[in-house]
């Protein structure tokens, strides 16, 4: 029995926290979140130089080989600065879309390698607008000939799609269930492929609608075929909740520290508004349900790694909670910093926005509840 | 990370669940509630805890000189658990083994150790603690029970009150002010009081539940020996935050309220609600996903924070956080088994069509008890958030 992170887990997150602090602060994110790309390809190299972007890949394709575990506590330390850019997109979804596509030999050594490096971007398209992730949502259709696939329809909220060299794309053979559900490799320059991103309130993010008219793809681009595409599917979006759930313990814990911090020192009526108990209690709220998820997250990625069969119990719970919480703690934030913390000029605005995109990205705590429900109820 | 158990551990559980199995004692139904303070249910209790103390299972973690194990936590734990699970009785001389015991360890003489833990361990001596008065609950540091050092005696006047357990306790661990003059955390010290000596009155108070638990209890002028005094004299109040610290643990148990969780989940899918089991009404649903994601984040929340004691991490406010959440989690789960039951959850004990014996409104108000007892929760969030993230006072 050990539930905590090993040595080299706090110094990964420790690491994480001073090169963000130094790398992206507050001021940067702005810089960068008022760029038409959204992201600083300079940034992304930096982070790659760490291994950052290829943490769960494996060593034989160029990266660390690490577990969720590892990437949930950099994905903390990522909410925790809001950085804005592609590094989701890439490193969680893409890398995680080839790890998973058992059979794809020849995509992964083409991409992984290169998504390693930072040298690629490539991102993952399952949504079209539904707000489940389930196999029914999934409209997009292949059509197969001889030679090829052929895709046709609409994928939407593609994270970072308009700079994503890789377009990771779920469609369906057939049916309306799991079974005819496939996963293709779609190289954003393919014919037919047109990409348009949907402007964001969380301009740290940047959804995209990916439209397939007629895109022809060699037989070589399918990495997982139906039933196993939506099994990778899934490793994949459980994967995204529990990161999505790190990114919001970490977005909580910095709305939460600034919200103190403002509190001790802003005074009214002669004494620092922090000596309120409404304040007080408002702060300990946030603290008595933080603390506790942060177990909740280690927990979801550590059964990702080691415990397959509550994995997807595991990242419904942590999705759910986490989403809700980052949700609470950073209107509490705004609330606790008055007026200016619903201006434009003061951060709060950055984490509670981040909040929003978390919320819904990848189902919304409402169906992850229900899953929650049918798997234990 | 490693969930798992060594064999060691697994083997050792497999022992206590067979242990506890064979030896767990038959339910009295005529025997009254602890509360009530019924004889045959603590002569019953203590016959328990005493079983259980041979077996070697009551406070493995104390030092072997005073009675204990030297056991590491995570014994202990496999210990508490296989008790909860097998629904075994709770210890009557908890309070003893929890609270005052381990305050002896760490303050208290040598002959107050030898004299006091092996009768804790037994329950040969069932304990009982003096703290809140009339005018002193929240703000306990403002506790006005004199106690004035008259050669080698203290005699004591006063009231305290909310004490559980007094009417059938052997022993008090009080604070009292020795020093009036002084700040108020500086005046007060920890005595240990023979609830025999005379001039001590007991009246207990009748709980909402029905039953009664707490007490009244008035000193005109007690005396008690000066060796009872534990620590330094007027500095009780540090001696009795160590204290306060196992009891906001003690509060927030998740193994309790895995417990409970599973018998809503059980009542959820036997009741009916529009004509069908109402586990598969959607909003019900929502709801009882909530607090199964609620109950398995304390879960491995706990297992977090058994790690940090066995590498020895300081606990920090990790304790008040535990009781704030817990308590109010319990309460939830209790309300929403309410909910579930429709007009059977107002049912209470000895009402035939009740079910679950009608524990469940007895769950939802004790449960609202431990919220305020110990600590209000609004006092945890004080303590929170000026002690965990140094917000002004």
């Amino acid at each position: 029995m050990d539930f905590a992170l090993s040595e080299e887990q706090e110094l990964l997150q420790q690491s994480a926290r001073d090169f963000l602090a130094r790398e992206c602060a507050p001021t940067v994110v702005r810089q960068t979140m008022a760029t038409p790309e959204g992201y600083s390809p300079a940034l992304h190299q930096k982070m790659a130089a760490l291994g950052w972007t290829g943490l769960v890949i494996p060593e034989k394709f160029g990266g660390l080989g690490l577990g969720l575990l590892d990437l949930a506590v950099l994905c903390e330390e990522l909410g925790r600065a809001a950085v804005p850019g592609p590094f989701f997109a890439t490193a969680v979804l893409g890398a995680l879309s080839l790890v998973h596509a058992r059979g794809a030999t020849a995509q992964q050594k083409l991409w992984l390698p290169q998504i390693a490096a930072g040298e690629a971007l490539a991102t993952l398209a399952v949504s079209e607008g539904e707000p489940c992730p389930t196999p029914a949502a999934i409209r997009t259709r292949c059509t197969s000939t001889r030679s090829s696939f052929r895709l046709s329809g609409t994928k939407l909220f593609v994270p970072d799609a308009h700079v994503a060299d890789l377009i990771v794309t779920a469609a369906r053979t057939r049916g309306r269930d799991a079974d005819g559900v496939c996963l293709f490799a779609v190289p954003r320059d393919t014919p037919g492929v047109t990409v348009r991103p949907l402007p964001d309130v969380d301009q740290t993010r940047r959804p995209c609608a990916v439209e397939l008219r007629d895109v022809e793809l060699p037989k070589s681009a399918r990495l997982a075929d139906e039933p196993a595409g939506w099994r990778a599917l899934s490793r994949v979006t459980d994967a995204a909740c529990v990161t999505i759930a790190a990114d919001s313990l970490g977005g909580s814990q910095r709305a939460l520290e600034m919200a103190v911090d403002y509190a001790r020192t802003r005074e009214q009526f002669g004494r620092p508004i922090g000596s309120f108990q409404a304040l007080k209690h408002m702060a300990a709220e946030m603290v008595s349900e933080i603390e506790p998820a942060r177990s909740l997250v280690w927990y979801a990625a550590y059964a990702y790694d080691h415990e397959p069969r509550r994995a997807g119990l595991a990242a419904a719970m942590a999705k759910a909670r986490l989403t809700d919480i980052y949700s609470r703690t950073t209107n509490r934030a705004v609330q606790m910093h008055g007026g200016i913390g619903f201006t434009w000029e003061h951060d709060m605005q950055l984490w509670f926005k981040r909040a929003l995109w978390n919320r819904t990205a990848f189902g919304d705590a409402v169906f992850h509840r229900e899953r929650v429900a049918t798997l234990s109820v | 990370m490693d969930l798992s158990f060594t064999p060691e551990q697994e083997a050792f559980r497999r022992q206590v669940r067979a242990w506890v199995k064979a030896n767990l004692p038959k339910r009295d139904p005529e025997a009254g509630s602890l509360e009530s303070g019924d004889p045959r249910r603590i002569r019953m209790l203590k016959a328990w805890q005493r079983k259980l103390y041979d077996a070697g299972y009551v406070a493995m973690g104390w030092p072997r000189e005073y009675g204990g194990q030297g056991a590491d936590v995570v014994q202990q734990t496999i210990v508490n658990e296989e008790l909860i699970v097998a629904r075994a009785p709770g210890l009557v001389g908890g309070m003893g083994i929890q609270m005052v015991g381990p305050t002896l360890i760490q303050h208290g003489t040598e002959e107050q150790r030898r004299r006091f833990l092996p009768k804790i361990l037994t329950a040969e001596e069932i304990w009982c603690q003096g703290y809140s008065e009339p005018g002193s609950g929240s703000d306990l540091a403002s506790l006005r029970t004199r106690a004035e050092l008259v050669g080698d005696e203290f005699i004591i006047n006063g009231q305290k009150v909310w004490t559980s357990n007094a009417h059938f306790a052997d022993w008090m661990f009080c604070l009292v002010r020795t020093d009036p003059e002084a700040p108020k955390h500086r005046g007060i010290s920890y005595v240990l009081i023979d609830m025999k000596t005379p001039g001590i009155a007991v009246r207990p108070l009748i709980q909402m539940t029905g039953e009664p638990g707490f007490n009244e209890v008035f000193f005109d002028d007690v005396r008690i020996p000066r060796e009872n005094l534990v620590g330094e004299l007027n500095q009780g109040w540090l001696v009795a935050n160590a204290t306060l610290q196992h009891e906001r643990n003690m509060l927030g148990s998740t193994t309790t309220t895995q417990m409970m969780m599973n018998g809503l989940l059980r009542l959820a899918r036997t009741c009916q609600r529009n004509g069908r089991a109402a586990a598969d009404d959607p909003v019900v649903r929502q709801q009882l996903a909530d607090l199964i994601i609620r109950v398995e984040t304390m879960k491995y929340h706990a297992y977090r924070q058994l790690t940090d004691a066995i590498r020895k991490r300081p606990p920090g406010i990790g304790a008040s956080v535990n009781k704030l959440v817990s308590t109010e989690l319990n309460h939830d789960i209790a309300a929403m088994a309410l909910d579930v039951m429709g007009p059977y959850g107002s049912l209470g004990r000895g009402a035939a069509d009740a079910h679950d014996r009608g524990d469940w409104p007895i769950h939802f108000m004790f449960s609202l008890g431990l919220i305020i007892g110990g600590g209000t929760s609004q006092i945890q969030k004080n303590i929170i958030s000026e002690r965990g993230l140094g917000m002004p006072r």
